[in-house]
């Protein structure tokens, strides 16, 4: 996509960052971080929530967010970032009244929790409205529509993306013509399209990083662009190389570790060193875990970006910290 | 934990909790000890990570309890262990009720594709459904004496006690049966704006989705209700199993805030249906041997060590045991905190293991950490 002379924020790359993840993994945290992330230098970006979580507007400490864009934080050099929870009904009432002028019928479906029935039985349904919002949020690249600069998406987790992001594939057999079925068309372009990119959030850790390599198949097998993978939750090692060798070895020396309590006026018995050392051959075997799971990560040809674990938890400031991370290493910058 | 497993009267066990949290490996773990210890068991996973399921003999996704290999049978137990395939245990219950061409119209409605296939409450129905059916073939041959399941990975652990009956009471309700049958309804003056709702609804379901989609949905309840005979009351009787004595409930967190969070939530609501909250499993928690070496004194003495560089080694292993005191003291925290609300609950621990478990000798060393815990 070539850059938008329009727009002073505006500059190649992807303006779509739609982010899963396994659950448990930070994926609304690094959505968060994102969108604060892109926001950098005064543009502007949206944060999306489609999953009534109101994940959102705990992590920036503000009450629930409505079916309306409000600005939920500020972002360095001027930039802001505003959310929106996108409610499945809402956007449903809001598609049929664009299309079709509602007027009173609006009243009975309401009342008749005919919205609840469409989406319920058909849940395919549900995500062609939410994918429409989104596109609708993103709006055409330097057209008026498009009021921000990033859009970032705090999607369903690993297992339901595909499925989610997939949405020709959700209405095909239900409707083959009419105005959904043009409508998914559009939704896909636009997901297919270069504006679009899937980041995967993961851990160093068995599970989260098969579930990663999973979603980068599925998600490649449907078209759509796979954009980078974001370890959360990386400790710094405390342990050399020397130490994980010896460690691994089990040949940590005894006496040298002894000396050393003593010299720091701590207690030498038998009992305090097997349990000193048996904590650090775990340490030593967590770390020898985590490079297997980053190879395997590697392997994948994505970028990569690494944040740190926050021992004192997820608050504003650590919300800042994490996009700074982000940042320094490039993120949004060149487009991941 | 030992005496749940141990007593007789225990039946079944449901093992709840948000996603992440092990639920998979608990209920396997205590299905694999229960058998051992001579109780003859079915464990029903839902989506289990592939290496542990292979460890169980689980390759293939059939639907049917198959008996797990290298299970030490020598107290007389019987250890069995399936996967939940939510699209076939649809099928399978479409099949069981209804008539072989009614059952063809509904396979290839594509709303039943579309409804079978999806995620939203269905895949907790069918958990549900499944759970009957074993609980039904354990009391007709006594093949089981002991089920435990494992529920499916919700956004919340909430959703598996409530998607079920939020299904039965959708497809059971008033706005379906006036969907269904507009006409019918139409000389009746007071239904008669509902009626106009309809009418309304169905001309733009026609102009949004097509003409044919109205059929599709109106042919595709009404078979179903046929075959279920009122999806409400179908719910009603799960949940009611699920408050009969014998039905046992665990509680899976880990000691991290999210977890503890739903745990509290779920605790809560199973209290308010009477339903028999067994305990708190708490998985990954992290423990010391060297519990008097506190953060302060290893703080301390790591910085004191910091410019001897005949030291630097024990320093750095000084540093290694601050963090675990670290995270030792905020779990022992978070954990306190649940204990504080419900202080009648009895909290089984499982230590943290450095790796992931999939084979049987890891699930024997959950399960004995869970028994000593």
């Amino acid at each position: 996509m070539p850059a938008d002379p329009a727009r002073p924020g505006g500059r190649p790359g992807p303006r779509l960052h739609v982010v899963t993840g396994k659950g448990g993994t930070g994926k609304t945290t690094l959505a968060a971080a994102a969108a604060l992330a892109l926001a950098a230098e005064g543009r502007r970006s949206l944060l999306i929530e489609v999953e009534g979580r109101q994940g959102i507007a705990q992590l920036f400490d503000c009450p629930p967010l409505p079916y309306a864009e409000r600005r939920v934080a500020v972002a360095e050099g001027g930039g802001e970032v505003h959310a929106l929870a996108v409610d499945v009904e809402d956007a449903l009432l809001e598609y049929l009244q664009t299309v079709y002028h509602l007027g009173p019928a609006r009243w009975a479906l309401d009342r008749l929790g005919a919205l609840d029935f469409v989406t319920s039985i058909a849940p395919g349904l549900r995500d062609v409205f939410l994918t429409g919002k989104i596109c609708q949020a993103l709006g055409a690249p330097g057209s008026d529509g498009a009021r921000y600069d990033a859009v970032v998406v705090d999607a369903p987790p690993t297992g339901r993306v595909a499925r989610f992001l997939n949405v020709n594939q959700q209405v095909a057999g239900l409707a083959r013509v009419g105005p959904v079925r043009n409508q998914a068309e559009s939704i896909m372009q636009v997901l297919r399209s270069a504006q679009t990119t899937v980041h995967v959030v993961t851990l160093l850790e068995e599970m989260p990083t098969q579930e990663t390599v999973d979603v980068v198949a599925e998600l490649g097998g449907i078209g759509l662009p796979v954009g980078a993978v974001l370890i959360n939750m990386v400790r710094t090692p405390v342990l050399t190389a020397a130490d994980l060798i010896q460690a691994q070895n089990r040949h940590l020396p005894r006496a040298e570790i002894a000396a050393g309590l003593a010299a720091a006026g701590l207690p030498t018995s038998a009992a305090i060193l097997d349990a000193l050392i048996g904590e650090v051959l775990d340490a030593a075997d967590r770390v020898a875990l985590e490079a297997a799971e980053r190879a395997t990560l590697a392997s994948l040809g994505r970028p990569t970006y690494e944040l740190p674990w926050l021992a004192e938890g997820i608050d504003l400031g650590g919300l800042y910290a994490l996009a700074a991370a982000l940042t320094d290493q490039g993120f949004g910058v060149s487009g991941p | 934990m030992d005496a749940l497993l141990a007593d007789r009267g225990t039946r079944i066990i449901v093992c709840c909790g948000s996603g992440g949290v092990g639920k998979t490996t608990t209920a396997a773990a205590l299905a694999l000890r229960a058998a051992e210890q001579g109780r003859r068991v079915c464990v029903l996973t839902i989506d289990p990570a592939r290496r542990l399921a292979q460890s169980m003999g689980l390759e293939h996704l059939d639907n049917t309890p198959r008996v797990v290999p290298d299970v030490d049978l020598a107290a007389g137990g019987l250890l069995e262990a399936m996967m939940l395939d939510m699209k076939r245990t649809f099928d399978e219950t479409v099949e069981t009720h209804a008539a072989p061409d009614q059952a063809r119209a509904i396979f290839a409605n594509p709303f039943y594709q579309s409804m079978s296939s999806s995620f939203t409450g269905t895949q907790e129905y069918m958990a549900m459904e499944k759970l009957g059916q074993l609980r039904a073939q354990a009391d007709a041959d006594g093949r089981w004496d002991l089920i435990i399941v494992d529920t499916p990975p919700s956004r919340s652990a909430l959703d598996f006690l409530d998607a079920p009956q939020r299904l039965g009471s959708f497809l059971d309700g008033r706005t379906i049966k006036l969907f269904l049958a507009p006409a019918r309804l139409g000389g009746r003056t007071y239904l008669r704006v509902f009626n106009a709702g309809v009418w309304a609804m169905s001309g733009i379901m026609n102009r949004v989705f097509g003409a044919q989609i109205l059929t599709n949905v109106q042919s595709l309840i009404a078979a179903l209700d046929t075959v279920f005979g009122g999806f409400r009351e179908r719910a009603e009787q799960t949940y009611a199993h699920l408050q009969a004595p014998g039905t046992s409930f665990l509680v899976v967190a880990t000691p991290e805030p999210d977890a503890l969070r739903e745990a509290a939530y779920f605790t809560q609501r199973l209290e308010q249906d009477r339903m028999a909250l067994a305990g708190l499993v708490l998985n990954r928690v992290h423990t010391t041997d060297a519990p008097n070496l506190t953060v302060e004194r290893s703080q301390i003495g790591a910085q004191d060590l910091e410019d001897l560089p005949e030291h630097a080694l024990a320093a750095r292993i000084l540093r290694v045991h601050v963090e675990r005191m670290h995270r030792i003291r905020r779990e022992t925290h978070l954990t306190q905190h649940f204990a504080a609300g419900f202080p009648h609950v009895p909290i089984a621990r499982a230590a943290a293991q450095a790796t992931d478990i999939h084979d049987l000798d890891g699930l024997r060393t959950l399960g004995t950490s869970l028994a000593e815990g």
